[in-house]
């Protein structure tokens, strides 16, 4: 794909024709490069299926709407990395004002990859809002996200992928996929081990002393 | 009484936003408002630097009048992370997020915002993040608004709930001690700490 291909305003209500399972891994690119916070649900396994278990990834089976405010934090804690934060239409809706929050602190290391299937597939496929004509990239370029663009079809992907490393600023990507199973993972749970194993990945402490 | 708090003018400037009966005593006396306020706030600024003395450098805050000495400090303080929230769960999350990257935070909020926080709290109790927060009571001593009493009368209960440890300060010559003990808590202890701030401490808003 070219280098100058621009993301596409492909982002029309209802355009969710991605496989989640080949956009997602081609978007995250060397993973090794984040430092990852993974969404419940899907977004944990989209991710799991690219890392395995390992300790710079933190997954959430939980705390929906928690990912994106995680992110922010992690991003603050370390500007000598870069952090991505992979969430889903669900849990992004849950708590869209982080959008706002993150938008206004504007870290320069923070990325966002929403994986957006316009479904709830964790509880039975219910739509959500992004089916019903929500537009997260809309919303994330009203709250004063400046790099934002919509992953709809495969002539965008090199662009998305390039915004969550290069975007000098708080990044967002919406990646449109088909409402399709996430890949299967068999994840950690352990919040805690998750917690301790990442801390000391980064030189750090398992103990509370920072 | 939230976000004028943004402003620049000075904290002196504002001496009737702290309405306890100390403060009220002492301008029936006459005496120079400017110095008594500054003696009736002085433990906020005490308060502000214990934070920066344990290493604490991610403010997040939904805007307050409770935390306006604290939030005015971390926003002239090029050390550290000034974070205004749309909703206190966000500084939940934060604080989680920070911890990950080996960094201690905080989060101020009014005890209205306790109840939006309660599900994202099963992060920090599943995980054992430490956790830090200092929550101005309303609903409380001398509240005359109705509608803060169930949340106010609500805090302690749903934070012990979800394993968050309350310590309750009504006095200013407890503030220093009471959080000395609440960093310990935290940051050896690894345990969720609320301070809990009261309306006989803050002062009840007047209605």
């Amino acid at each position: 794909m070219p280098a100058d291909v621009k993301p596409g305003p492909t982002a029309a209500a209802g355009n969710f024709a991605l496989e989640r399972g080949e956009a997602v891994p081609a978007l995250i690119g060397r993973h090794q490069d984040f430092l990852i916070v993974a969404g419940l649900g899907g977004t944990a396994s989209d991710v799991g299926a690219v890392t395995g278990d390992a300790a710079h990834v933190y997954s959430l089976a939980g705390a929906m709407g928690a990912a994106c405010m995680m992110g922010l934090g992690l991003a603050l804690a370390r500007p000598d990395k870069r952090v991505l934060v992979v969430t889903g239409d669900g849990e992004l809706l849950m708590n869209v004002g982080a959008l706002a929050t993150v938008a206004v602190v504007d870290p320069v290391n923070l990325a966002i990859l929403c994986v957006d299937n316009g479904h709830y597939g964790e509880t039975g496929w219910q739509k959500s809002h992004t089916s019903l004509g929500v537009d997260l990239e809309q919303i994330a370029i009203g709250c004063g996200i400046k790099h934002t663009c919509t992953v709809a079809a495969a002539r965008d992907i090199a662009a998305g992928a390039r915004l969550l490393r290069e975007g000098n600023g708080a990044s967002f990507v919406c990646l449109r996929v088909k409402p399709t199973e996430p890949p299967a993972f068999k994840r950690n749970f352990d919040a805690s081990l998750q917690r301790d194993r990442f801390r000391a990945a980064l030189g750090g402490t398992m103990s509370p002393r920072g | 009484m939230r976000r004028e708090n943004f402003s620049a003018k000075p904290i002196e400037d504002h001496p009737a936003r702290w309405q306890d009966a100390g403060i009220a005593h002492l301008y029936c006396l006459g005496m120079d408002a400017a110095v008594e306020t500054q003696s009736q706030t002085g433990w906020q600024h005490e308060l502000y630097d214990l934070l920066r003395e344990n290493g604490i450098t991610q403010i997040a805050y939904v805007p307050d009048a409770g935390h306006s000495i604290l939030i005015d400090r971390s926003l002239a303080d090029p050390s550290v992370h000034s974070i205004a929230l749309t909703t206190e769960e966000e500084g939940v999350a934060l604080i989680a997020g920070a911890d990950l990257g080996g960094t201690r935070a905080v989060l101020l909020m009014q005890s209205s915002g306790v109840g939006n926080c309660i599900n994202m709290l099963s992060l920090i109790k599943g995980a054992r993040f430490p956790f830090l927060t200092l929550v101005s009571m309303r609903g409380d001593f001398g509240e005359g608004n109705p509608w803060q009493f169930a949340m106010g009368q609500a805090t302690e209960p749903v934070l012990a709930a979800m394993g968050v440890v309350c310590l309750r300060i009504e006095r200013s010559d407890e503030v220093i001690p009471t959080m000395n003990a609440a960093l310990t808590m935290v940051f050896k202890g690894a345990q969720a700490v609320a301070v809990l701030l009261s309306q006989r401490l803050i002062g009840a808003k007047p209605f």
